[in-house]
């Protein structure tokens, strides 16, 4: 009886730490977006409260989508998001399985080669890159951005789906030779269809922080027409601080994809890290 | 024709599957990282390039307006990196083992939500948590009222002497999701069987905690350990949106990353420098690799890693 009594105490203790760090997590996003729905009379009286009849209203988004122009901004952020993913995933895979396919003179140096980005940030190597952009006049283009996230992504890419790849059997791939499919075909045919959940995570993992950066876009792009979002809604609560009704708009319009993407991604997000992807 | 069976053909499509991330990652990655470091042997004079050796290194050491900046943010992005070592990775530890109780209800409920933080950007981080500590809306010092705690209330981001640390807590906010998964996904990987004989001993609870899974997770803590010391080392963004280039109040928020970022761009009356900023980058460069150094040499080549 004093054990069962001691267990429902510690699954009460648990649940109560739980609920409480959850709170400390969730509650800055609901302070934000419940704001920005009310007038500014209501944001400074009662900061906690719900919008109601009265203090509801939508002036803070109307400022924002008059002034802002958050739709270019989203698009360039996608533009750059899912080109970036794109060339992560297929040169990464391609290269992957080079490396855990073949037997060749460098296969583990080239590994090795590849694998240095892992640790070494590729920020280091801003005062170049930016050098290097204008030279080939990439500077304030959508391709600067992708060249540089694809670059970033592609260490931990190769790194994780060659892990995945040498699981691969080796007689589907042999059966595969015997019917005379090229090697690209027994890639892009056998191989990849097979490592895809591995793909999924590689790109959940990439898609986040290529989303929220702020330095690249802020050093190779920050032109008016090729502004990502985090760029975007960056300058604009700049521009407006004294304007709350804007900025709560403005945040809560930067929260809303981010938090769409990971609700449609989450259990992948999750499951990917709690496989043990990254050891 | 036999001839060509016996030799050995070049197998071109080795060459095809690896020239495209080669050339990306050496080109954009690679070749600027070493050219940064090259480039912060040269100044411009009359604008042309020239060499100069290790003159910038001893401008950024030994010129007193250089190396009080430096040592500054170097100290700075210390207590940056020590805040989140006692603090983000403690509670991260802390709600991976709670969440890894096997009969816990709502746990995957719990773990979503605690890492929602984590896929905010910084400039949403940053702001939210601005007007929150503004002393001119008012939800800290209400909230601290509330629990009757109002005379504890300052306003942190504005003060020299506090704005470091609760920056550091903002970023530990953020990121706490990280280690917690991570730590989640080893204590998952332990076997049940060891707990099982724990328990056959009669060690449980606590003590399970810390004689059996503990040291069973140390691998994972010390790669943890070196990813936010990286992460660390090469941090911005926060800093930027929430007190702007110029790291306020009086520099008591900048980091590595913010002095090089003004040092290269230049701000307000400084003209910006892209040797110097290629100095500083190589200074980053020198104390990240000396961490990772230390973490592969010293600490993961002396862990005992348990094979299940």
């Amino acid at each position: 009886m004093n054990v069962a009594r001691q267990n429902r105490l510690n699954t009460f203790a648990a649940h109560g730490a739980l609920i409480f760090y959850t709170l400390i997590a969730l509650f800055p996003v609901f302070v934000i977006v419940i704001n920005s729905f009310k007038t500014r009379k209501a944001i400074f009286r009662e900061p906690l409260a719900l919008p109601n009849s009265e203090s509801f209203s939508l002036i803070g988004y109307e400022t924002v989508l008059k002034q802002g122009d958050f739709f270019l901004y989203f698009q360039n952020s996608m533009i750059v998001t899912v080109a970036s993913l794109f060339f992560i995933l297929l040169f990464g895979a391609m290269a992957a399985f080079a490396l855990a396919e073949y037997r060749f003179k460098g296969n583990t140096l080239m590994g090795l080669y590849l694998a240095l980005g892992i640790m070494i940030p590729i920020r280091i190597g801003t005062v170049a890159i930016l050098e290097m952009m204008v030279q080939t006049g990439l500077v304030n283009t959508l391709w600067a951005l992708i060249l540089v996230y694809t670059a970033q992504g592609l260490p931990l890419a190769v790194f994780i789906l060659s892990e995945f790849m040498r699981q691969v059997s080796d007689d589907l791939k042999n059966a595969g030779r015997i019917d005379g499919l090229s090697e690209y075909r027994i890639f892009f045919r056998l191989v990849l269809p097979l490592v895809r959940p591995a793909m999924a995570t590689v790109a959940v993992f990439n898609m986040i922080p290529i989303w929220n950066d702020l330095w690249f876009p802020l050093i190779l792009a920050p032109a008016e027409e090729v502004k990502t979002l985090t760029l975007g809604s960056q300058v604009f609560i700049g521009q407006f601080v004294t304007d709350w009704n804007a900025v709560l708009s403005a945040l809560s319009l930067a929260i809303l994809p981010v938090m769409g993407l990971y609700v449609i991604f989450s259990r992948q997000l999750i499951r990917g890290i709690t496989s043990g992807a990254v050891k | 024709m036999s001839d060509q069976h016996t030799r050995p053909k070049t197998r071109w499509h080795i060459a095809v599957f690896l020239a495209p991330a080669v050339l990306v990652y050496t080109a954009v990655m690679i070749y600027p990282l070493f050219n940064t470091l090259r480039l912060s042997l040269f100044t411009e004079v009359d604008q042309a390039r020239v060499f100069v050796g290790l003159q910038n290194f001893r401008t950024l050491f030994g010129d007193a307006v250089w190396s009080d900046q430096f040592w500054n943010a170097l100290g700075n992005n210390f207590w940056f990196f020590v805040i989140h070592m006692l603090v983000q990775n403690p509670i991260g530890i802390a709600l991976a083992a709670i969440l890894s109780h096997p009969k816990l209800r709502f746990a995957s409920f719990y773990r979503s939500a605690i890492f929602i933080p984590t896929i905010l950007s910084f400039v949403i981080v940053g702001f939210a948590w601005k007007l929150i500590l503004s002393p001119i809306w008012g939800i800290a010092p209400g909230m601290l009222d509330a629990v009757g705690l109002k005379s504890l209330y300052a306003p942190w981001l504005g003060k020299e002497e506090y704005a470091l640390t609760t920056l550091s807590l903002v970023s530990v906010w953020q990121f706490v999701g990280i280690p917690m998964m991570l730590i989640y996904a080893a204590l998952l990987s332990i076997p049940d069987e060891i707990l099982e004989a724990a328990e056959v001993e009669g060690i449980t609870g606590l003590s399970a905690f810390w004689k059996i899974k503990l040291p069973l997770i140390l691998p994972s803590i010390g790669i943890i350990s070196i990813l936010t010391f990286v992460a660390n080392f090469n941090a911005f963004d926060l800093i930027y949106a929430a007190q702007g280039a110029l790291a306020g109040p009086d520099f008591s928020t900048d980091i590595l990353g913010t002095f090089m970022y003004r040092t290269f761009f230049g701000f307000q009356l400084q003209l910006g420098d892209p040797h110097m900023g290629s100095t500083i980058a190589s200074a980053m460069f020198v104390i990240i690799l000396i961490g990772v150094c230390l973490y592969l040499f010293g600490i993961q080549s002396r862990m005992r890693r348990y094979q299940f």
